[in-house]
């Protein structure tokens, strides 16, 4: 029985994802549209199984929705701060600088993911990883103290994605 | 009644931070002198000024019409996108050394974009051993 629900939901993350998006994409939400959602969402799985041999094993969905939730409320404050620093500071005034982030994540998805995160929210945009992988490079805005901003990334984003992508 | 005007003006409010912070990356773009902080203003208005004009047609639907929700997937594949077209422009600037050098690695690597040419041309081999950890 474990078997075939194995078979029949390689990944059951994925099979929602796509049930979600295609009921989106219908915008409206009726039993029928659900269930062809549903099929959709067990078809294109098992299709493309092939080609994510190496996914991370267990993603902690639960942290995962804390982490979305978090990243849109920093996003909103620091937007602001942003708005607030291109308005009133003058480009003379501006410290830009890069920052250097030693990585402890390993797995490439954690990794796309806390990329992902430091470019979405305001006054920091990442640029470039070293060629093992082992450090990110990170331009910030305004930053009188490049390494309190690469602390706070470490703190707030990638501690959470450890515990996410374990 | 009531909760139409309550919309009507939650709307207006949400439109009216959309247009503020789409304003401010656009001054952002004007203002800012060097490629690499010129960066960070476009990038910001997709979230917080797009978001407020995707939340504001959902509310405007939801009260006024047949309800519509497919805004969620226009933030959706945004937040997907923005920041990949963001690290291309930053490669790019990268690249041509159009903005200050950043700082070497603390380890004995280089910053892939800046992955130097040996004499002969041929790309140098940096030995990987960044195999995601089977843990």
């Amino acid at each position: 029985m474990m078997k075939l629900l194995r078979w029949l939901l390689p990944h059951p993350a994925l099979t929602l994802l796509l049930t979600l998006v295609w009921v989106l994409l219908q915008n409206s939400v009726s039993s029928g549209m659900v269930v062809f959602g549903l099929i959709l969402g067990i078809i294109i799985p098992i299709a493309t199984a092939r080609w994510w041999p190496d996914r991370p094993k267990a993603v902690h969905l639960g942290k995962l929705l804390i982490y979305c939730v978090l990243v849109m409320w920093d996003i909103i404050v620091a937007n602001v701060q942003v708005a607030w620093i291109v308005l009133t500071k003058s480009n003379a005034k501006m410290s830009p600088a890069w920052v250097v982030i030693p990585l402890e994540l390993r797995s490439p998805e954690a990794i796309t993911v806390l990329a992902g995160t430091i470019t979405l929210t305001p006054g920091t945009v990442s640029a470039d990883l070293s060629d093992g992988g082992h450090y990110l490079l990170v331009h910030a805005l305004d930053a009188e103290d490049p390494d309190a901003v690469r602390d706070d990334i470490k703190q707030r984003y990638e501690r959470r994605l450890q515990e996410i992508f374990r | 009644m009531t909760i139409e005007i309550l919309a009507t003006y939650t709307i207006a409010l949400l439109l009216l931070i959309g247009t503020i912070f789409t304003l401010v990356a656009a001054i952002g773009l004007l203002k800012l002198n060097d490629p690499m902080t010129r960066l960070h203003a476009p990038t910001k208005a997709g979230t917080v000024g797009i978001g407020a004009f995707l939340m504001a047609s959902i509310l405007q639907s939801y009260t006024f019409g047949e309800g519509s929700f497919h805004e969620l997937l226009i933030m959706a594949f945004l937040f997907v996108t923005a920041p990949v077209s963001a690290n291309f422009m930053a490669k790019v600037s990268l690249h041509r050394g159009a903005c200050a050098l950043p700082p070497p690695t603390p380890q004995d690597e280089t910053w892939s974009t800046l992955n130097h040419f040996d004499h002969d041309g041929e790309v140098e081999e940096v030995a990987r051993d960044d195999k995601p950890n089977p843990v």
